[in-house]
Formats: C-alpha cells, structure tokens, sequence
C-alpha cells in the first residue's frame, strides 16, 4: 500500500454497524467495521485536532519464558528505535518533528500501543505505526542502549522500599504462577535476551485474532476504518498463541513477612484473594473497596489512620483484577515504631468491613462519588481511546459508556453487606513489612 | 523507557482560528479581574461536561519567614480542615459526594487548591473554596496529628528516597542564600516546631483575594462564569492591605558570587552512581530576561530527548552515560534552574562522564548549533501545539502555574509568536552566558564507601 495514500487505498468506506446515541452531553461510541474486517470502537470528537488509537493484543508479559524475563519490556521499549526504511535516529527524529508519539506497554495480560497524533499528521502516524509492528529493525546500537538503560532501572528500583515489599508480596500470592516472577526481567535474564528473541515476541504475540482497538478525536468512522486496515492488514490473523494462563492458587491463609532494611520509614504491603472484573458482583466489590481505603480521603483507612491519628501520609487499597488472579491490596508507609499500630488497624479495618460492611450512608457515599466522577475520565483524547480499549478488553459491550453509571447505582447496602463478608478475609491477608527490626508489625489483630 | 519531557514549561500549544489574533496563541484563555483584585481566567474546552477549578495564591515555601520552613505546605494540608459553615472535614466529604476529585499542591513559589467536577456543580466548589480563603478554623488537636502527617510525608518523599535527600543539598548549595534553596517540604526539625500560630500569621498575611488567581478550564464561557465569580469570590472584601496593583513579590535580585560546588553524597541504598548539574539562569522576572526563549531552545537542542545533540554524543556515540537530559524551568518569581542529569554507564566514574559532557558542552558552544537546529526546535515547539487544550485539567494546570509566579495571559498566549522569532545568534549566545555568568552545584550520588576494613580497591 502506499506511505501516503492510505485515506484512498481501500476500496469503499467502513461501515458503522452500531451506533449508540445517548442524551445530549453524553458520549456516543460508534462501532466501526472496517473495510478489511476490523473492528473498532470510535468516539468522533472535533474539538481539538488530535487524533488517538489505542491497541491491544491479549496476552502480556505472563507469558514471558522464565528464562527471559523482561522480554516484553524489552520489545516495547525498541519497537519505536527503528523501523522500515528508518534507524532508530531517523525514526525518533521523524517523530518529535511532527508531535506523533508511539507508546508501547506490556502488562502481566496484555499488550498495549497507542498513537497520538496532530490531525495534521494522521496519516504518517498510522504508516510510522504500521511499520513498528510489522517492520521493527530491532538495531543492535539502540537495543543495547536500552538494554544498559533497564539494567540501571532494575538496580535502582531494586533498592526502592516499595518495589521490594510489591515484589515480595507477588511472590507469597501468586506462588509458583508467572504473575509471581518480577514482569521487568532481573539482570541476568536482561542481559539473556537476543535479538532473536525480539523478533519471535514480535511474530508470535501481534495478531488479528487477538487484537482490540479503541480510537477517539478528530477522526470520521470512514478515516478510522481504512486507517486501522492499513496499520494491521499485513498481520496473522493468528498465530496459534494461546494467551489463556492457568488460575492463580492465592492462599486462603495470610501470613506475615518481614525484609529487614534500616530505612526512616516503615513500608507495608498487603494483599488477599480478590474479585475478577467479570464477576457479577464487580460493581458491589467497588463501591466496598471503596469505602475501605479506595476512596482516598473518604475511606476508612484515610480516616482512621491518617486523619484521626496521623500515621501516615498515604494509605489505601485497591483492587487488582488480573485475567488468570485477582487480588486485593492495600499499603501504607509509617513509621518503623508506629507499624505495628497501623498494621492493627487496618487489620481491624478489615475485620470490620468483613464483620458488618459498608453503613447505608457509606454505600449512598460511594455510588455519589464513583458515578459523579466517571465524566472526569473523558478528559483527553488518549485517556477516551484507552477507557474504549478497556470496555473490549472486559467485553462491556457498546453501550456500556451509557450503562455504567446504572450498574453502580443498582449496588444496594445488602449486596454491599453480602460481598464485604465474601471478599474481605483477615485471616487471608498476607502482609510484607520492609523496614527496620522494631517495626513491630506481627502484633495480632487486638 | 520512558523518554524525557521535552522542557518543564513548554509541552503543548494550540492555534486558535480566531480572527483577530493574528499569531499563533496557547489556550485562547480570557481573564477578567474582580473588584476586591482577583484575577479570574477562563479556558473554554467543551469536550467533556466537566470543569477544572483552581485557586492559586501567590505564596509559596519561598516566601516562608526563617526558621519557619515548611509552613506554605503544612497551611496547605490546615486548608483542608473546616470552616464554620463546613466544619471538620466536610468539604472534603461533600466533593466526593458530588462525583469530584479535589486536591492541593505546594512549590516554592505558588500554593494551589483544585477540583475537577461535573461543571453543574461548580457553584458549589466555588462556595467553599471562596469560605476557606478567610475563614478557615483549626484545632489544636487539628494541629498535632496534620503535623506529624507532614512528617511522614517528608520521611516518604526525602529520608527514604537518596536522591531527594541528595538533591535537597544540591539545592541549598546552589541557591545559598536565595530562598530557592529551602526545601518546599521544610527541614524536618523546622516543621516539628510548626505551630498554630505560624500557620495562621502565614494564612493572613498571603490568603487575600488581590493575591489569588481563580482558573477554570473546561465545559464553561466567560459569560457563564463572571455572574458565579462574583457571587462567590467577589464578595469576599478586598484586603486593607491592598492598594489596587499586583506588584511583583518583594525577592532580593541578589544572588552570591558565582561558584561553582560539587556535593557528593554516598548513601547505603545507592545501587547505580547518578551525576546532575543545576545552573542558577535567567527566568521571566530576573537575569538576562531576554535569553528565555533562547534557551528555551538550546535546551530542547542539547538534551530535549533521544535525537538531541548531548544525548547522541554522550549516550549514542561515546556510551559514557546511559542517560542524559537537560530542561530549563524559566517561570519563576526569582531566578530560573537549568539542569542537566546524567546516569553513568557501568565502568565510567561520575568524573569521567562530567568531563565528557563539559568537553562535548564546550564543542557544543563553540560552534555546534546550527541555524538548522534552530529551525527544527521551532517546528517542533509549533507541532505540539495542538495538545495544549486536549486535556482541560493540564491546561489549567499549566496556564495557571505561569500565571501564579507573575507572567500576564498575554505572555504566555504570546509565547509562539516570541520563540518563533529567536534567531541561532541569539541562541548561542545566550547559552554561552548561561554557563558563563552562572553558578552552578553539581550532585553525585554513589553507593556506600566501603571501609578500610571491608577492603577498599586499590
């Protein structure tokens, strides 16, 4: 195909097969149907003249080989340093002087990319990011000064308090499961790495039959069709991958790891079985999590351990649904002598929460602020493409944009009661404390 | 990795179609001033129903009176306490409640409070924003548990992290006297001796609505928003303090002799040697003025990314550094920073990699830009102006932290049309005055000395 014809190489326009209109303020998802038989989800919007399109291949760094680990940061770090008929100082100057950027991320389950770009500059955009995916040169010069440039991270961070409790954390988890393995290589499985390597990920990981795009901005469906042809017309349509990894067995019952380290402050992590996105009760699960500590200055964490008593600067939990094992986690930084302190509250937080969950006000609370906010995500052009990949990555269907405010407001204080006494186990909380000797943290629950 | 931003400043612009503009401006902002001195700015985007509603006060740690390090940012987090219409907190709960995320932020020379929120509930941020600004009430209690908080988050941001400790050093060592070189979080036993008092004499010298600026970026026009702001923020009285101008903030222009210091920090829990510079520089308000935008341009030339001229000769071609990256900060009440950052590669010593940047520095100054380079740094400046209004909440984040340490909307919606003209004379020039008339502190940062007994190398 031609570089610059793209916009007239494809024999007829897409076809919009869906198209969900909503009230006057709200967004509309268009469905798009390319010519080549692609599918993607658009949010039209000429407001400022950028254009977005998020893609996502399932399967991530999980499926990394133990052996060489940080393989698929590796790639996604390189995959911009050269392409095609352009060296990585042809390729990176090309894209500074027209403000494209082609970013690259590989989470434990997926693959991600994203072009941004001016209008002015779509179609270069849409050629630079067909041939990253299709032409990577994979040069030794920039593969190499990447490789030196991860080797440095990993050192740095393996100093830091909390990548060293996370890490910790993980590995009690998840066990012997690949989530367990640190994603971002160690230096010995870095420096493992060869280009060979790059170019199977590569071969083996792009495909059409994996592949979800997700694109907003200043774009028509017509544009947008022939535009995701021409970047993944020449990809597999399979490649005989299989992203599915085997369920996590996270334990049911905690247990408590200390990693001596002479710091000023105190780190903890936490961590228990949690729910998956696909579960029926997710939307319950996030307004409880909400309330515990995922509602920074509105949860119960916030409150007890920061605003009645000063603890701590920052503490919180979240929910982590990974494909193959969710978890929840919660952290907290204190210091060493008042550990133990936080650490018992937050486990009698817990207990809690799994006791008598949420109050009613507390679930009123929630459902305010969880649907109120939700306009706040649609603030950038990147962040409407990325929230569209997300909806196919979780199969949310067209018109969720429209029903998610709904599905939050139907969680009632009995579901909430019900899934806090499911969920939240402090029995099964494994803790991992990084800090000096006297953060008494083992203390039980009181 | 990552690549690093191009400049602190300069990320985005956009050309607004407006026929009476006849240049290329940044945010098409309006502003308008209340009769009591605050400044209200505007920055239309209609994408979203959502607005972001900021309130910058003139003040930062800058400002703080000696001995009193830490009080611009433990008043910050006071802000959050009550008033007597929202007593204990409740604002806190009442944005949540309404769907919004509310924050507050610190630096040396502003302090700012925000909520991004569905815009039909603009009203009511603005209420209480405008209630705290002189009413604010605080326990004592309030006090001593928000304090040791404060210190928690120093022990998390500073004690655990070498480099900040490191760079607090580097600091104090460049700035000497000039305020600049107090740590915006404040030295830890300066913040344990914060009391009530101090808190409160800083809230009513600075917290007045002639020293605040209201921004509001998103789903709103001037027309809607000028009834609101007058109804909230105007009422509040102008402060007797106030005479009717905004006057530049009284900072001393004096800088000590020029020096030039090295502070080299060993720390336990350095794993990989780092190497940085900073250089005291010209900012909007003082120094060579007129240089800004020049340099703005030789920063962006020398180390803006991976295909800038440092980067390939230091990186790339002599692979003394795994990483380098200069920025320039010129919005600043007093002096602007010009940095420049270097990680070593294995086996090259922090002095080995300083010497290959000052040789490959000198070339540079010498005869190593190019009018080419300079017309290539312009059309990328021009390119990214697009994404300066794509998200509302960073436009006015950005617009309003210029305007906070003293620039005119004019400056910085004129900003395209000044840079566009700085000729390549005027760019080696000014850089070769940076490093001519400047101090500058450079930080190393290296693993814990072994001791003799350990054995050292030889």
């Amino acid at each position: 195909m031609s570089m610059t014809n793209w916009l007239r190489s494809a024999p007829a326009g897409a076809l919009i097969c869906g198209l969900m209109t909503a009230p006057a303020d709200a967004i509309t998802v268009q469905q798009v149907q390319s010519p080549g038989g692609l599918q993607a989800y658009l949010v039209e919007d000429h407001t400022t003249p950028v254009v977005a399109i998020s893609f996502g291949f399932f399967g991530g760094s999980a499926l990394d080989p133990a052996e060489k680990l940080g393989l698929s940061g590796l790639v996604s770090s390189t995959l911009d340093e050269g392409a095609g008929d352009l060296d990585s100082f042809a390729f990176q100057s090309e894209l500074e002087d027209r403000a494209i950027t082609i970013r690259f991320n590989v989470d434990p389950d997926m693959a991600r990319g994203q072009l941004t770009t001016t209008s002015a500059n779509v179609a270069r955009g849409i050629e630079l990011t067909r041939l990253t995916l299709t032409q990577p040169r994979f040069d030794d010069e920039p593969v190499e000064r990447i490789r030196r440039q991860i080797l440095v991270s990993l050192a740095n961070r393996s100093e830091r308090p909390g990548y060293i409790a996370s890490r910790k954390l993980f590995e009690v988890l998840f066990g012997n499961h690949p989530y367990a393995r640190p994603s971002e290589g160690v230096p010995e499985t870095i420096a493992g790495i060869e280009r060979a390597d790059l170019v199977d990920w590569v071969k083996s990981r792009f495909a059409r039959d994996r592949l979800i795009i997700g694109a907003a901005g200043d774009i028509t469906p017509e544009d947008l069709g022939r535009a995701v042809d021409f970047i993944f017309s020449d990809l597999p349509e399979t490649t005989g991958l299989d992203p599915q990894l085997p369920e996590a067995d996270i334990p049911v019952k905690g247990q408590t790891v200390h990693v001596l380290k002479d710091l000023p402050q105190t780190i903890v992590y936490m961590g228990q079985k949690g729910i998956k996105r696909e579960h029926p009760d997710w939307y319950i699960a996030t307004v409880v999590d909400y309330v515990l500590g995922g509602g920074g200055f509105a949860s119960r964490l916030m409150e007890e351990v920061r605003e009645k008593r000063g603890l701590a600067y920052s503490v919180s939990s979240n929910l982590a649904p990974y494909d193959a094992g969710a978890i929840i986690t919660a952290a907290v930084g204190t210091r060493a002598e008042q550990a133990g302190e936080s650490l018992a509250i937050i486990r009698d937080e817990w207990k809690k929460m799994h006791d008598s969950g949420p109050t009613a006000d507390e679930v009123a609370g929630a459902k305010q602020y969880l649907t109120g906010a939700w306009p706040l995500r649609f603030t950038s052009t990147g962040s409407i493409a990325d929230i569209l990949l997300a909806v196919q990555r979780d199969d949310l269907g067209l018109d969720y944009l429209d029903n998610r405010n709904s599905l939050v407001e139907a969680v009632t204080v009995e579901d909430a009661k019900r899934v806090a006494r499911e969920l939240y186990d402090p029995n099964a909380l494994t803790v991992v404390i990084v800090g000096p000797e006297n953060a008494d943290a083992s203390s039980p629950t009181p | 990795m990552p690549r690093t931003l191009v400049s602190l400043m300069m990320i985005a612009f956009i050309v607004i179609a407006a026929p009476h503009v006849a240049y290329a401006v940044v945010y098409g902002a309006e502003i308008f001033t209340l009769e009591n001195g605050m400044q209200v700015v505007v920055v239309p985007n209609h994408r979203s129903p959502v607005v972001s509603h900021m309130v910058w006060y003139r003040v930062g740690s800058a400002d703080e009176p000696p001995g009193k390090s830490g009080i611009a940012h433990f008043l910050e987090h006071l802000m959050f306490k009550g008033t007597p219409r929202f007593p204990e907190g409740a604002m806190t709960d009442i944005v949540a409640r309404n769907g919004g995320q509310q924050n507050a932020f610190t630096s040396t020379d502003y302090t700012g409070y925000f909520q991004n929120i569905a815009v039909d509930r603009l009203p009511l941020v603005m209420d209480m924003e405008a209630d705290r600004m002189r009413n604010l009430v605080v326990s004592e209690n309030d006090v001593v548990t928000e304090r040791e908080v404060i210190i928690e988050e120093r022990r998390s941001r500073v004690e655990n992290v070498p480099s900040s400790l490191l760079g607090e050093r580097v600091s104090a060592a460049l700035w000497g006297t000039n305020h600049y070189g107090i740590p915006v979080l404040g030295h830890m036993e300066e913040i344990r001796a914060l009391s009530r008092d101090d808190a409160f004499s800083f809230y009513r010298d600075y917290y007045a609505p002639h020293n605040a600026i209201l921004v509001v970026a998103g789903d709103i026009t001037t027309e809607d928003l000028k009834p609101l702001a007058e109804k909230y923020y105007g009422a509040i009285p102008a402060s007797e303090s106030w005479d009717g101008e905004h006057k530049l903030r009284n900072r001393s222009a004096y800088l000590q002799p020029v020096a030039h210091v090295q502070v080299t920090m060993n720390h336990e829990r350095v794993a990989q040697p780092q190497w940085s510079r900073q250089y005291t520089a010209p900012s909007y308000k003082m120094g060579n003025r007129d240089d800004v935008y020049a340099l703005d341009i030789f920063s962006e030339i020398t180390g803006g990314g991976s295909t800038s001229k440092l980067y390939r000769e230091l990186v790339v071609d002599q692979q003394v550094a795994v990483s380098f990256s200069t920025g320039y900060q010129s919005d600043a009440v007093s002096y602007g920073t010009f940095y420049v950052s270097m990680i070593p590669s294995t086996g090259v010593t922090p002095e080995e990699a300083e010497t290959a940047f000052e040789t490959a520095l000198a070339a540079l100054l010498d005869d190593g830009i190019t009018a080419e380079d300079v017309e290539r740094a312009k059309r990328r400046f021009m390119a990214r102006l697009a994404y300066a209004t794509d998200s509302p909440l960073s436009a006015a984040r950005s617009l309003g932290s210029s305007l906070a340490v003293g620039l005119s909307l004019d400056d910085v919606e004129s900003y395209p049309d000044k840079f566009t003209k700085v000729t390549v004379d005027q760019v080696r020039q000014a850089a070769r005055r940076l490093f001519a008339e400047n101090s500058s502190a450079t930080g190393i940062l290296l693993p814990a000395a072994r001791s003799a007994a350990e054995g050292l190398a030889p």
